[in-house]
């Protein structure tokens, strides 16, 4: 393009839809595109036949029909999966948000040194992901370990946290509220924007701190929380390391922390049941999509859009 | 923009009285201070159990060192088949191969969102989005299928390639973010001294987004690091194993003697990304403020 016709576009502002820069475009997105076809649409629409097919790998995929969904309908293994993948979402995930919203708005008070306890409140969504901190967990659960180290001289009965099936799946929660320091930030950000002269005419009007926070910050967070809630769903449904190592790879004990994602593991990478991990990958989708769509559509009933 | 606290001047009320005020911000100090202690305190004991003879971290709560002892990292360093300087330098590998594929293909995405305009954009787009939310579970099968008729099994490539074809669509909406909060005069001088769209890219939209290129980099360091389930699956020749893999090795082969030995090597996995998270703090506050990635 030379400097005279630049010159003769500067100023006016292009119409959309007006001057197209097709070739340098599709350039630009060439890896991309490859990689969305290559890499993850492609994979999908094979997953998508797989999971109706009986593929070990080796042989290759033998069309089997609804075979692999109906033996889900009855898979009492996979079943407990789901349940056990729902009670730590639905559990998790509040909680989180909570104290990640707590810790927001009291560090937003302008807090000396918020810079700081932000960062320390936000390391463990960091590190929590990591092999390393669920070692750590499994030792801090364990009969041995520190939280029983720390309370049994407090007169409290200590018993194996993750050997015992009725509290192995609470170590893993309370190992998602860790993180709560990424919702938290953003929620920061969130409270930053609402204007301060909202809570001076509150004040002005007489409104408790309480009384603020329900009728101001509450209602002008809604998009906020919603945006979290969106985001930690998804993500805790993808759950899959921290149960993997504290469990040694088996969901176990009595696969109560047999995630969803585990049992996929197994059935598909443990067995080569590649057909049934493919089935059981599309309702993954499904379920996250459900998941999202309810959250989209219950938001127009309790999140707030200030403009 | 700064992400440093712009203290809120707080209203008087009827219940703010003056000892009140002053006390007030000690009792929420302390409280943060408890938290703070909480939330990090199993952390600062494991790296202080790693330094400590091998069986009192079954006794010793505290976290209190009388004699430090560095036999467990000696002993850890040596326990596999290799040594850990070997998983650390594959981890680094994967590690730094992503980090190139992430910048290259994700800003060349970002940028013809951004600032071009053509045919099917607004399709593109969107189907970029919808990707940002995909569960890797359901491409995983088959991508593991395609991988290993392709002979790749074992080798770093199925863990780079998709990063240089920007199949971290986060980046993408990243950096598309960005780049429109650059003023779009910069690229129209740039047009008027002869820059065609690569030299508008090259010489002025890459300088300005080093900020987006700074998250991009920080965030993909620390999550390929730490990534478990692509690695374990794509990894299993014990030669070719990386931190997170290797450090499951460990667990699976360690009788409850040697947890000093498993704990001083989870200590020497997670420096990297603790001095990541030093360093790029600022980086890391701004990209999830502005995109809510984790």
């Amino acid at each position: 393009m030379s400097a005279l016709s630049a010159l003769g576009t500067l100023g006016r502002k292009k119409p959309p839809g007006q001057k197209k820069d097709n070739v340098a475009a599709y350039l630009f997105l060439t890896p991309w595109l490859l990689g969305l076809f290559v890499i993850t649409i492609g994979p999908m629409i094979a997953s998508l036949y797989l999971a109706f097919t009986d593929y070990n790998l080796i042989q290759a995929p033998q069309w089997t029909g609804l075979e692999n969904f109906t033996r889900m309908l009855s898979d009492e293994r996979l079943h407990n999966s789901l349940k056990v993948t729902f009670t730590y979402v639905l559990v998790s995930v509040p909680i989180q948000l909570a104290v990640a919203l707590l810790l927001a708005v009291v560090l937003d008070r302008g807090v000396r040194g918020m810079a700081f306890y932000r960062s320390v409140f936000y390391l463990p969504s960091l590190l929590g992901s990591s092999v390393a901190i669920a070692i750590l967990w499994k030792q801090i659960f364990g009969t041995d370990g520190l939280l029983n180290q720390l309370i049994t001289p407090l007169g409290f009965a200590g018993k194996g946290w993750i050997s015992d099936p009725s509290t192995a799946l609470g170590t893993l929660v309370v190992l998602n509220v860790w993180t709560f320091g990424a919702p938290m930030v953003i929620f920061l950000a969130g409270l930053r924007q609402i204007p301060a002269m909202y809570y001076e005419a509150a004040s002005v009007d007489g409104a408790g701190p309480l009384r603020r926070f329900f009728s101001i910050t509450m209602p002008l967070l809604t998009p906020i929380i919603f945006f979290n809630l969106v985001l930690q769903i998804i993500h805790a449904f993808q759950s899959f390391t921290q149960a993997f190592v504290v469990s040694g790879g088996t969901g176990g004990p009595s696969d109560s922390t047999m995630f969803y994602t585990l049992y996929l593991y197994d059935r598909g990478f443990g067995n080569f049941d590649m057909g049934y991990a493919s089935a059981m990958a599309w309702f993954l989708l499904v379920i996250i999509g459900v998941f999202t769509a309810a959250n989209f559509v219950a938001s127009k009933y309790w999140v707030f859009y200030d403009d | 923009m700064t992400t440093e606290t712009l203290p809120r001047s707080v209203p008087a009320t009827r219940a703010t009285t003056p000892v009140w005020r002053r006390v007030r911000p000690a009792l929420t100090h302390v409280a943060l201070a408890a938290a703070a202690v909480v939330m990090l305190y199993p952390v600062i004991w494991m790296v202080v159990s790693s330094l400590r003879p091998g069986n009192e971290i079954f006794r010793e709560p505290g976290i209190l060192v009388r004699d430090l002892r560095i036999e467990n990292y000696r002993l850890g360093w040596n326990a596999l088949t290799e040594p850990f300087t070997r998983y650390l330098l594959n981890s680094a590998a994967v590690v730094l191969g992503a980090i190139v594929g992430n910048l290259v293909s994700c800003s060349m995405a970002a940028y013809a969102f951004a600032r071009l305009n053509f045919t099917g954009k607004k399709f593109w787009f969107a189907i970029m989005l919808v990707t940002i939310m995909l569960p890797i579970h359901v491409v995983i099968v088959p991508q593991y299928i395609l991988f290993s008729q392709a002979g790749w099994i074992n080798t770093f490539l199925p863990l780079i390639v998709p990063k240089l074809l920007a199949t971290d669509a986060f980046f993408v909406f990243l950096m598309v973010q960005f780049i429109r909060g650059i003023p779009r005069e910069l690229d129209e001088a740039a047009r008027i001294d002869g820059c065609g769209k690569g030299g508008v890219f090259l010489r002025v939209i890459l300088p300005l987004m080093v900020p987006a290129l700074a998250t991009t980099t920080i965030f993909t360091f620390i999550w390929t690091w730490n990534d478990f389930f692509s690695q374990l699956i794509y990894l299993t020749d014990p030669k070719m194993y990386t931190v997170p893999v290797a450090l499951r090795a460990f667990v699976d082969a360690t009788a409850s003697t040697s947890w000093g030995s498993l704990f001083a090597m989870s200590v020497v996995s997670l420096v990297p990304v603790f001095l990541a998270f030093l360093l790029g703090q600022r980086f890391l506050i701004k990209g999830i403020a502005t995109t809510g990635i984790k």
